[in-house]
């Protein structure tokens, strides 16, 4: 089976870019890391297909190319809309949560880790906690940036601050 | 009338169900009753389906009549037909379970009326995933039934369930891709995303090669199975979802991660071999697992922790790979699928009496409310493995086909195993004698024994106790009744399991399937 080098190449720096950016805090890399990863991975659906450029249904003359491959890349490009639609919500909710886009830690594995340490390596800890919290990439401004007017008329968020 | 016709019915009624119920969102009343009628008419076709299966040859269906390897194939079998029936009565009483609470909070202007259309759109990816006769089928019942939770887990999207649901969704995000990689390699060696014919080439590759396409099909199912080193996702984001979307979950969802590994192991790669590989994960997955377990102080945190734990036993036995112990993994996944949702239903109703779930908050309930005392101990000796009942079963029949084998590693196992018995069992009876035996007044002698059981600030939070609708106890009695009857009637499904054990390593063949197909 002859497969084209451009898109095995291809292929490759979007897996590697889907999976780089996949790593961030930040949710909206995460989507960006998700959306190169599920193009990669119908890429290699097209690649498995063997030599492109033929038509999936051509009669008897003709180069003709397996179309099931094809079948599975369409639903697989709807599920990843869907999901990315999804997730698109989900950023713009924790935004308008006030926590820009970033993933937090856990409060109980905060508090797991602080039992379980020094008192001075918990002091080290909070340290490294705040200095990452510095350093996370977003492409939100932090909370300052909130949206305010949105808070405000948002009973959950009300609610929240009670707590 | 043929019987193969039902098996479609598993997905589209959910499905037209689920539609219904989005046009019906403003009227609760209607919206519950086509979710209960739906469930229970899936139920009623899974036991029929059952009876049929178990009486003669699996079921095959092609739809849309395209021809047998190139079509969607649903493919019914006993392990098929039996997971479908127990998962739709854990659905029903979750579904009643949850419409009790509703009600009961009154919640007639939250977006809600989205729950039931989510809740059967799950109800539909479960179903689909359990018949798929083709692994791309299976990935698609995945997606259908992970995209239904994405939006039950973050229901209500308050800050914390976002925070977790994130951890969820990207989790699941990254195994939804390894499969679909995986399927992707599988067919560019294959050529086919039949089961049963790649189940027949696949005998035809290079070892190494059969190797390569078995751990990455196995990497993306152990994520959704929550198998340590993979499992850390879990504890974290089960415990903030609503009690009934926790409890549907943790029945449910990883045990079809379980079921895929099933498949995977015993009928595609029957020729590649990693069982070793797979003992060593099953028993670190038991025993750190359980480890997290003993270290928590909040109820669902314990739980979501033992859950991980016990689908170390389920691995355990699949890598035992002979008769017995596929028939033995089956049946503890059966009694762990309706343990482990009683369970959490239990700890719902304890949140709801209490106003809390951690252990060092909730005390006296022993007094306060007997009834939810029984519905607590009866399914925590039950998972505990304490006989008579039928995690003691399931685990000694493990344990007696692990034995047969009789190889040190086995025996370290069974070792492995025994412990973290005992050790569910000490976490279980520790949250019993604390939320339940423990006194109103604490003496300070006990405060400072508990001491070191320190939690977030946020658990400690006290919610309101509220009054338990007689709807979310009846479900609740319900299924510890379905789970006592496992041990009741634990002859005969014990049977039933045991011929899916010989059925599912005899690898089925595509002509198998046309046959079965033409009978039906």
């Amino acid at each position: 089976m002859n497969v084209s080098l451009v898109l095995v190449v291809i292929m490759a720096v979007l897996y590697a870019g889907g999976v780089y950016a996949m790593l961030e805090r930040s949710l909206t890399r995460v989507l960006i890391g998700f959306l190169l990863l599920g193009n990669a991975t119908n890429l290699l659906l097209l690649i498995v297909m063997g030599v492109p450029g033929g038509a999936p249904f051509y009669g008897d003359d003709g180069p003709q190319s397996d179309p099931l491959p094809q079948a599975l890349v369409l639903t697989a490009i709807v599920i990843t809309f869907a999901v990315s639609a999804f997730l698109l919500a989900l950023i713009y909710r924790s935004w308008q949560l006030g926590h820009a886009d970033l993933v937090e830690d856990d409060a109980e594995d905060l508090a797991l880790r602080e039992r379980a340490a020094d008192t001075s390596d918990v002091m080290e800890d909070e340290e490294d906690d705040a200095d990452l919290d510095d350093e996370a990439t977003t492409d939100f401004v932090g909370l300052g940036a909130a949206p305010l007017t949105i808070i405000a008329s948002s009973p959950d968020i009300d609610r929240e601050d009670e707590r | 009338m043929s019987w193969s016709l039902l098996v479609p019915m598993l997905v589209c009624l959910p499905l037209l169900g689920a539609a219904i119920t989005l046009v019906l969102g403003q009227h609760r009343r209607w919206q519950v009753g086509v979710s209960i009628g739906t469930l229970s008419l899936t139920f009623g076709i899974a036991v029929a389906l059952l009876l049929v299966v178990d009486a003669g040859n699996p079921l095959a269906v092609s739809v849309a009549g395209w021809d047998l390897p190139f079509g969607i194939v649903l493919y019914v079998d006993r392990l098929s037909a039996l997971l479908v029936a127990v998962s739709s009565v854990v659905l029903l009483a979750v579904l009643l379970f949850s419409v009790g609470q509703g009600a009961a909070d009154g919640d007639d202007d939250t977006p809600v009326s989205i729950f039931h259309p989510s809740y059967l759109i799950l109800a539909a990816g479960i179903f689909d995933a359990f018949i798929a006769g083709d692994l791309f089928n299976l990935y698609v019942g995945f997606e259908i039934l992970l995209v239904a939770s994405y939006v039950l887990i973050t229901l209500g999207s308050t800050e914390s369930r976002i925070r977790t649901g994130t951890v969820y969704i990207v989790v699941s995000l990254v195994s939804s891709i390894l499969f679909l990689t995986a399927i992707a390699m599988i067919y560019g060696a294959l050529g086919t995303v039949n089961m049963a014919h790649i189940a027949e080439r696949m005998t035809e590759l290079p070892q190494d090669v059969q190797l390569a396409l078995h751990l990455l099909l196995v990497l993306a199912f152990a994520i959704k199975a929550a198998v340590f080193p993979l499992s850390f996702w879990l504890p974290d984001s089960y415990p903030t979802a609503p009690a009934p979307v926790t409890a549907v979950f943790a029945g449910l969802l990883t045990k079809v991660g379980v079921y895929a590994l099933i498949r995977t192991e015993t009928q595609l790669f029957h020729t590649s071999d990693i069982n070793t590989l797979l003992l060593v994960v099953a028993l670190a997955t038991m025993v750190v697992g359980i480890l997290g377990a003993v270290a928590q102080a909040e109820l669902k945190r314990i739980l979501s922790f033992t859950l991980v734990s016990h689908v170390g036993y389920m691995v355990f036995g699949l890598a035992i790979a002979t008769e017995a112990a596929i028939g033995a993994t089956i049946f503890y996944m059966i009694h762990h699928i309706v343990v482990q949702t009683t369970l959490f239903l239990a700890v719902g109703l304890i949140e709801r009496r209490a106003g809390s779930t951690s252990i060092l908050k909730v005390k006296g309930l022993m007094k306060a409310a007997p009834l939810i005392a029984v519905l607590y101990f009866i399914p925590a000796l039950n998972l505990g493995g304490l006989p008579p009942f039928s995690g003691f079963l399931g685990k000694f029949a493990l344990f007696d086909a692990a034995a047969a084998e009789g190889t040190p590693l086995m025996y370290v196992l069974i070792v492995g195993g025994i412990v973290t018995s005992l050790l569910t069992l000490y976490a279980l009876m520790r949250a019993w004698n604390l939320a339940f035996w423990r006194e109103e007044e604490d003496s300070s002698e006990t405060e400072a024994r508990i001491a070191y059981l320190g939690e977030a600030p946020e658990a400690q939070r006290q919610a309101e106790r509220r009054v338990i609708p007689r709807i979310m106890t009846a479900s609740t009695v319900g299924m510890v009744a379905v789970s006592v009857a496992l041990t009741v009637f634990a002859g005969p499904l014990y049977e039933v399991c045991d011929r899916i054990g010989q059925s599912l390593l005899q690898p089925i063949s595509l002509v198998e399937l046309g046959s079965v197909e033409e009978g039906s």
